[in-house]
């Protein structure tokens, strides 16, 4: 057999494996740390520590009924959880684990992310407007409004990423940051306003993914559950699957363009625990801000993205040619 | 133009503060009480139902006076007693309390001439039959003796 066919097979067992799992285990994750945050224990019956609670819930979701009302579009009602979730396993495809581990070493890696990734907006749109449900299409149309604002300054900071580095493969990128010093986020003979990048993309990444304090389109207090009220079972299992994957893709984007990737701090072993440490130290920061702010207004959700973000990214971008230019 | 940057600075900050807080509450201990693991211990004036109150023996102080069973406004209390050669007074036969009749009032508590009966600290009474809220009194004093 072609060895090439088993590596496609591999990295596709291993990339499910890898995203299926961080859902069951982030869930876990948040429910723990929103738990200690509120000085309560959160899950602990289920297994040691309540680790195995994860498992147990994806099996309850996983016997339910798959509910289909009536009146909704058959069709993109069905397709919208898988169009949740295929764009979020496609995007791990580039993400570089280590300097090995990755299973297409693209050039346009970092475009084909932010490709992929502008699909799931896609699909919350169609799940939102598929349920003819009004708490589903207002959901959906928070949706893309926040989607369409929070784009605009993460790919101006990406296009300046992308004017120090050069490339648009990941791999190339991480390469360039070998110890902390040199990491884009310190990195200030490029910019001197590249922590203020790194907080923008994060910010943005947060609103992308839908994240609280910017979850809006799934406020539970006004709207249900927002595009996924009228999901049941494995329907709504894969568009929480499909978000959970959206913030390791989020938090590994930050990792590799702003903190060094599988790059030590110190330039000793780098590897694929680097990759993991900072990955899971930015998914704690991204539960932790869920936790700490209320949710915000639609006005300052939009307020924040064009009279904040959007400014000081472009600022940022000039900052940015010019000091090349320059240096 | 210099209000919009004190703005984005204080508010920036002022993120910043937050995120501290909670993550010292985090580290602080546990507030909450792990229920069927752990149970809190009721106020010395926690009204449970009643219960006798044992001495060093074990026996109990009632004299059979019947004064608990007729200030009861419920008639919650069945008292009954009989004489026993070479004890003095009556001696205690039954004790039975209908606690879903029980309005926890405390009448029979306070008309207890030789201080008998109190409220015990019991809280945990789930139960899915009728009867298992009509107590035996004298029977749960031997078995708290024991």
């Amino acid at each position: 057999m072609n060895s090439e066919i088993i590596r496609v097979l591999a990295f596709l067992v291993g990339v499910i494996a890898f995203a299926a799992l961080n859902a069951a285990y982030l869930v876990w994750l948040e429910r723990k740390e929103a738990g200690h945050i509120q000085r309560r224990i959160g899950p602990k019956e289920v297994g040691p520590f309540g680790l195995l609670q994860p498992m147990v819930d994806g099996i309850k979701l996983m016997t339910k009924q798959i509910l289909i009302p009536d009146g909704v579009d058959p069709i993109l009602f069905r397709l919208a959880p898988i169009l949740a979730m295929i764009p979020a396993i496609m995007c791990f495809v580039t993400i570089p684990f280590s300097q090995e581990l990755v299973a297409r070493n693209i050039n346009l890696g970092l475009l084909m992310i932010f490709a992929f990734a502008s699909i799931n907006v896609l699909a919350l749109l169609l799940g939102g407007w598929a349920s003819a449900n009004k708490y589903a299409v207002i959901s959906a149309a928070r949706a893309v409004a926040q989607n369409v604002a929070y784009e605009i300054p993460m790919l101006v900071t990406v296009i300046t990423m992308v004017m120090i580095t050069g490339t648009l493969n990941l791999n190339d990128i991480v390469a360039q940051q070998p110890n902390i010093s040199q990491w884009y986020i310190f990195r200030f003979s490029a910019s001197p306003l590249m922590p203020v990048a790194f907080l923008i993309f994060f910010i943005c990444s947060l609103a992308e993914t839908n994240r609280a304090p910017f979850d809006l389109n799934e406020a539970e207090s006004e709207l249900v559950a927002g595009f996924h009220t009228e999901y049941s079972s494995m329907g709504f299992g894969l568009f929480f699957m499909g978000e959970y994957a959206n913030i390791v893709i989020g938090s590994s984007l930050a990792v590799i363009l702003f903190l060094g990737g599988w790059q030590d701090p110190f330039g000793l072993f780098p590897g694929v625990w680097w990759f993991l440490i900072k990955l899971y130290c930015l998914i704690f920061t991204v539960i932790w801000i869920r936790w700490t702010y209320p949710r915000t207004q639609f006005y300052g959700l939009l307020n924040l993205s064009w009279k904040i973000l959007i400014p000081i990214s472009l600022f940022n971008l000039l900052l940015t040619a010019g000091f090349l230019k320059v240096f | 133009m210099g209000a919009y940057f004190k703005e984005l600075f204080s508010g920036t900050k002022s993120l910043f503060v937050g995120l501290q807080i909670t993550f010292g509450q985090m580290l602080k201990p546990l507030v909450t009480q792990q229920y069927p693991y752990e149970t809190s211990t009721m106020t010395p004036r926690f009204r449970g139902h009643i219960e006798l109150i044992p001495k060093e023996d074990g026996t109990n102080k009632c004299i059979v006076c019947g004064m608990c069973m007729r200030s009861c406004p419920s008639g919650c209390i069945t008292v009954a007693g009989e004489k026993r050669e070479g004890v003095k007074g009556k001696v205690l036969t039954k004790y039975r309390l209908d606690f879903t009749k029980c309005s926890l009032c405390g009448m029979c508590v306070e008309s207890c001439r030789p201080g008998a009966i109190t409220f015990s600290k019991d809280y945990n009474l789930a139960s899915t039959r009728k009867e298992d809220y009509i107590f035996d009194l004298l029977k749960r004093l031997e078995e708290k003796a024991k």
